[in-house]
C-alpha cells in the first residue's frame, strides 16, 4: 500500500487548547508568587493559579497521550506519519541539545575569560581594578564581591556520588538497550526485568541527585547564591536532574503500556522515543561529569 | 505537474468542510485555519505594536518632553521592538508557512496538525501575559527589546518575571511551529519531489526552521538564567559574584542573530516566487540562491558579536566578528542578482505584489549597505546606538519583512480566498507606504550620522526639523496600512471572482488546486516529474 494514500489528519481536538491555558496558569500563577516574594508578600493566588495550572497539564498530558495512544492502537497511522513522528521527536531532541549547549557555553566563557579577566589576566584584564584582592580560582569559592556571594566551605566530590551516579546512568541506557532489544525479538518476559532495572537505577539516580544537593547546602554551604561556580554547577546538574525526572516518568509510561500488552516487535515508536531522550539524557550525563565535576 | 490534481480533492475521503461555530477555531487542526488565525494575531500585533511607535513618534516630534513621561517612552520603545518580532513578523511567516507549504508540496496538510494548534494558542496567552506588564506596578519592562543585563535584573521592573514567562511560552511556540515546519517539509513532499525540486519558498522555511529549533532554546535558556539572577540570587551576570553582564549579550546575540535571519529568509522565499511570475521567466539561479540561503544560515551563527563591538572584546574577537559579517554580503549579493537577472528581459508587469517585490529589493540593499558599514568595527564605535542603527534595521525589518509579508498576501490572497483584491487600492496601498516608510526611516540615517542616540525621548534643537519629518513619515505609514485592512475587508465582501491562475506567470503546485483552495489541500499526493 502506497502510505501516502492515507495520512492520518486528527478531528478537532481540545488538547491543544486545553495545554495553552494550562501553561498560561501555570507560568502565571508562578510569575505571581515570585512577582510578591520580592516584595515580601505570601501569594495565595499566586498558589491557587499555578496548582490549577499545574492539574490542568497533568489532565492535559494524559489525556492527549491518551488519545494518541488509542488511535496508534487503532492502527490508524500510517508508516508515513510515523516516519513524521520520528523526525518530530528528533527534532526536539536537537531543540534540547542547544538548550544545553546555552549552558554548557556558559561554563566555557565564565572558566576560560571572564573569571580570570576579573582577576587581571588576559586580553581585558583591566577588569581586575574593580576588585584588586580578587584572585582566580576554579571551583571559584572567594567570590569578587563576598558580601553579597557567600563563600562555600568546598565543592562536591566528584569521585563519590557523582561517580557512582555516572556508573547508574551508563548501565541504565545499557539496561534500556537490552529491553529494547528484547522487545524486538518478542521477549516480553525480559523486557520488564531490564525495565525494571533501568526504572530502578534511573530513580536512585534522582534520589542520590536530591542527596548531594542536600549535602552541598547543609555541609558545604554550596548554595545558589554563592557565586557563579555553584550557578552554573546548579543550573546545568538541575536541568539535567529535571530531565533524568521527565525520562524516568517517560520510560514508567512505557513499562505500564508493556504490562498491558502495548507495542509488537516492528512498532513501538513511543518506546523507541523514550529510549532516544534516556540515551540523550545519559550523554549529557557525561559531559556534565567532565566539565563540572572533575575538571 | 499533472492536472489530476484537481480532479482529486472532491475525492470522498477526508472530504469534510470546516465545523461550525468557534470550535473551529478553538479545536482546529487544519493548516489553512490555523494559518488565518496566524495571519490574523499577526495583524493585530503589527497595529498593537504599530501605535507604540505612534507614541515614541509623538513624544518625538518636537524636541523637549511633552507627552509621556520618560519611564513610559522606554516602556512604549521596549514593547514595540518585542511586539513587531515576536508578535507581527514571526507569527506572520508562520501563518504564510501554515497555508502555504502544504499547498505547494502537495500535502493534506501539516505533518503535525495537533502541535501546530497549541504552537498558535501559546502566541494569545503569551501576549495577554507580557501585554498585561504594562498595567503592573512598575510599568511592563522598559529596558529595550534586546533587555540586556544589569538593566533586566538589578535594575528591572518587578513585572520582568511575567516577561521572562511570557518569552518561555513564545518560544515554546516557535520550537513547536518549527519543528512542525521541519517535518512537514522534510517527509510530506509529494513523490517526485526531491528537495532540488523544491519551491523556494520552502527551502528559505526549511532553514529558518532549523535556525528557530538551534536558536529559540539558547533564548530560552538566557531568560532563565535572568530568572535565577532576579529572584534566587545566582551571579550569571553579576561582576560581584564571579559573572558578566557581558555574558548575557553573548547569549543573547547567540540568538539574536539567527533570529534576524529568521525574520527575512522566508520573505526572500517570497520575492523568488513573485518575481518570476510578474517577469515571465524562470528565478535566474536556483541552485545559488539555495546554496546562499544556507550560507547565510551558517553564518549566522558566527557574527553574534558585531552587536557588541563596543562593549569590550578581544582585539581578536571585533576582527573575527567583523570579517565574518562582512562575508555575509557575499551570499546576500548573490540573492539580490539572482532577482536582478530574473527581472532583466523579463515581461515584466506591475501587479501589487511585484511592486512590493521591487520595493524589496531595492529598500533591502539599502539596508544591507548600511549593514556593511555598521559592520566596521572601528566605524561602528561612532554608529553605536545611534539613531543610524534604527535607521538600518528598520530598512531590513520594514521593507524587507513587511514588504514580503505584503507580497505574500496580495500574491496568494486569490487563491486563499477565491476573490480578487483591488489592484487600484492595493497599489495605493503600495505607494502611501513607500513614500511614508522612506520619509520615516531615510532621515534617520543623517541624525544618526549626526549623533541622536536612539532610546532616549529628547533630543537637542539641531535634530528638530529631520524628527518633524521622520514623525510625519510615520504616522502616514501607519495610517496607510488602514488602507490595507480596508482592501482585505473589501476583498472578502465583494472582490470579484479570481480565476485558478491569477497570474499568468505563476508556477507551483499551489495553482492546480482550484480556487478557493479546498479545505483539505492535497487528499491524494499529486505526481511531480
Amino acid at each position: 500500500m502506497d502510505s501516502h494514500e492515507h495520512y492520518y489528519i486528527p478531528e478537532p481536538s481540545k488538547w491543544p487548547i486545553v495545554c495553552a491555558v494550562g501553561l498560561f496558569f501555570t507560568l502565571g500563577g508562578l510569575g505571581m508568587i515570585l512577582f510578591n516574594m520580592t516584595a515580601g508578600i505570601d501569594d495565595l493566588w499566586g498558589q491557587i493559579f499555578f496548582m490549577l495550572g499545574a492539574a490542568i497539564m497533568v489532565y492535559m498530558f494524559t489525556g492527549w497521550f491518551g488519545a494518541v495512544i488509542e488511535e496508534s492502537m487503532s492502527n490508524l497511522y500510517s508508516d508515513q506519519l510515523s516516519v513524521s513522528f520520528r523526525k518530530g521527536m528528533s527534532w526536539f531532541i536537537f531543540s534540547e541539545v542547544m538548550f544545553f549547549a546555552a549552558f554548557f557555553g556558559v561554563l566555557f566563557y565564565v572558566r576560560v575569560l571572564s573569571v580570570p579577566w576579573l582577576a587581571g589576566e588576559g586580553d581585558k584584564g583591566m577588569a581586575h581594578m574593580l576588585w584588586p584582592d580578587f584572585t582566580a580560582t576554579w571551583p571559584l569559592l572567594n567570590n569578587p564581591n563576598s558580601e553579597q556571594f557567600g563563600t562555600p566551605k568546598g565543592v562536591i566530590d566528584p569521585w563519590h556520588i557523582p561517580l557512582i551516579n555516572t556508573i547508574l546512568l551508563v548501565s541504565s541506557s545499557v539496561t534500556l538497550t537490552l529491553a529494547h532489544h528484547a522487545l524486538k525479538a518478542g521477549k516480553r518476559g525480559v523486557i520488564k526485568a531490564y525495565m525494571v532495572i533501568t526504572l530502578l537505577l534511573g530513580f536512585t539516580f534522582v534520589g542520590l541527585q536530591i542527596s548531594e544537593y542536600i549535602e552541598a547546602y547543609q555541609q558545604l554551604d554550596l548554595t545558589l547564591s554563592t557565586g557563579i561556580y555553584a550557578s552554573t554547577f546548579f543550573l546545568l546538574t538541575g536541568f539535567h536532574g529535571a530531565h533524568v525526572t521527565i525520562g524516568c516518568i517517560m520510560l514508567t509510561t512505557m513499562f505500564i503500556r508493556i504490562l498491558k500488552g502495548h507495542f509488537s516487535a516492528d512498532d513501538h515508536f513511543a518506546f523507541e522515543a523514550s529510549a532516544w531522550y534516556w540515551h540523550f539524557v545519559d550523554v549529557v550525563w557525561l559531559l556534565l561529569f567532565m566539565l563540572v565535576y572533575v575538571f | 505537474m499533472s492536472t489530476q490534481a484537481t480532479d482529486m480533492v472532491h475525492d470522498e475521503h477526508d472530504d469534510h468542510g470546516p465545523a461550525k461555530g468557534i470550535g473551529r477555531w478553538l479545536f482546529s487542526t487544519n493548516h489553512k485555519d490555523i494559518g488565518t488565525m496566524y495571519l490574523v494575531f499577526s495583524l493585530v500585533m503589527l497595529f498593537i505594536g504599530g501605535s507604540m511607535a505612534f507614541v515614541v513618534r509623538a513624544e518625538l516630534f518636537q524636541p523637549g518632553l511633552q507627552l509621556v513621561e520618560p519611564e513610559f517612552f522606554n516602556q512604549m520603545i521596549t514593547m514595540h521592538g518585542l511586539i513587531m518580532v515576536f508578535g507581527a513578523v514571526m507569527p506572520a511567516f508562520v501563518g504564510l508557512a501554515n497555508w502555504m507549504l502544504p499547498m505547494m508540496i502537495g500535502a493534506p496538510d501539516m505533518a503535525l496538525p495537533r502541535l501546530n494548534n497549541l504552537s498558535f494558542w501559546l502566541l494569545p496567552f503569551a501576549f495577554t501575559m507580557m501585554i498585561g506588564t504594562l498595567f503592573m506596578d512598575g510599568g511592563g519592562p522598559n529596558f529595550g527589546w534586546t533587555f540586556y543585563a544589569p538593566l533586566s535584573t538589578t535594575y528591572a521592573p518587578p513585572s520582568v518575571t511575567f516577561f521572562i514567562f511570557a518569552i518561555h511560552m513564545m518560544g515554546a511556540s516557535s520550537i513547536m511551529g518549527a519543528i512542525n515546519v521541519i517535518v512537514t517539509i522534510m517527509n510530506m513532499r509529494a513523490p517526485g519531489m526531491t528537495y532540488f525540486k523544491m519551491p523556494m519558498f520552502c527551502w528559505t522555511w526549511l532553514i529558518t526552521a532549523f535556525l528557530l529549533i538551534a536558536v529559540m532554546p539558547v533564548l530560552a535558556g538566557v531568560v532563565t538564567m535572568m530568572l535565577m539572577d532576579i529572584h534566587f540570587g545566582t551571579a550569571f551576570f553579576d561582576a560581584g559574584g564571579g559573572g558578566d553582564p557581558v555574558l548575557f549579550q553573548h547569549v543573547f546575540w547567540f540568538f539574536g542573530h539567527p533570529e534576524v535571519y529568521i525574520m527575512i529568509l522566508p520573505s526572500f522565499g517570497v520575492v523568488s516566487h513573485v518575481i518570476p511570475a510578474f517577469s515571465r521567466k524562470k528565478l535566474f539561479g536556483y541552485n545559488s540562491m539555495v546554496y546562499a540561503i544556507i550560507a547565510i544560515a551558517i553564518l549566522s551563527f558566527v557574527v553574534w558579536a558585531h552587536h557588541m563591538f563596543t562593549v569590550g572584546m578581544p582585539f581578536a574577537g571585533e576582527l573575527f566578528f567583523m570579517y565574518t559579517t562582512m562575508l555575509i554580503a557575499i551570499p546576500t549579493g548573490v540573492k539580490i542578482f539572482n532577482w536582478i537577472s530574473t527581472m532583466f528581459r523579463g515581461s515584466m508587469t506591475f501587479e501589487t505584489p511585484m511592486l512590493y517585490s521591487i520595493g524589496f529589493v531595492i529598500l533591502f540593499t539599502i539596508g544591507g549597505l548600511s549593514g556593511i558599514m555598521l559592520a566596521l568595527a572601528p566605524v561602528d564605535m561612532v554608529y553605536q546606538d545611534t539613531y543610524f542603527v534604527v535607521a538600518h534595521f528598520h530598512y531590513v525589518l520594514v521593507p524587507g519583512a513587511i514588504f514580503g509579508i505584503f507580497a505574500a498576501v496580495y500574491f496568494w490572497l486569490p487563491k486563499w480566498t477565491g476573490k480578487m483584491y483591488d489592484e487600484g487600492l492595493a497599489k495605493l496601498h503600495f505607494w502611501v507606504s513607500f513614500i511614508g516608510l522612506n520619509l520615516t526611516f531615510f532621515p534617520m540615517h543623517f541624525v544618526g550620522l549626526a549623533g541622536m542616540p536612539r532610546r532616549i525621548p529628547d533630543y537637542p534643537l539641531q535634530f528638530a526639523d529631520f524628527n518633524m519629518v521622520v514623525s510625519l513619515g510615520a504616522f502616514l505609514f501607519g495610517a496607510s496600512q488602514l488602507i490595507f485592512v480596508y482592501v482585505l475587508i473589501k476583498t472578502l465582501r465583494s472582490g470579484e471572482k479570481a480565476e485558478q491562475l491569477p497570474w499568468d506567470g505563476a508556477e507551483g503546485l499551489e495553482w492546480t488546486l482550484p480556487t478557493p483552495a479546498p479545505y483539505h489541500s492535497f487528499p491524494t499526493p499529486p505526481k511531480v516529474d
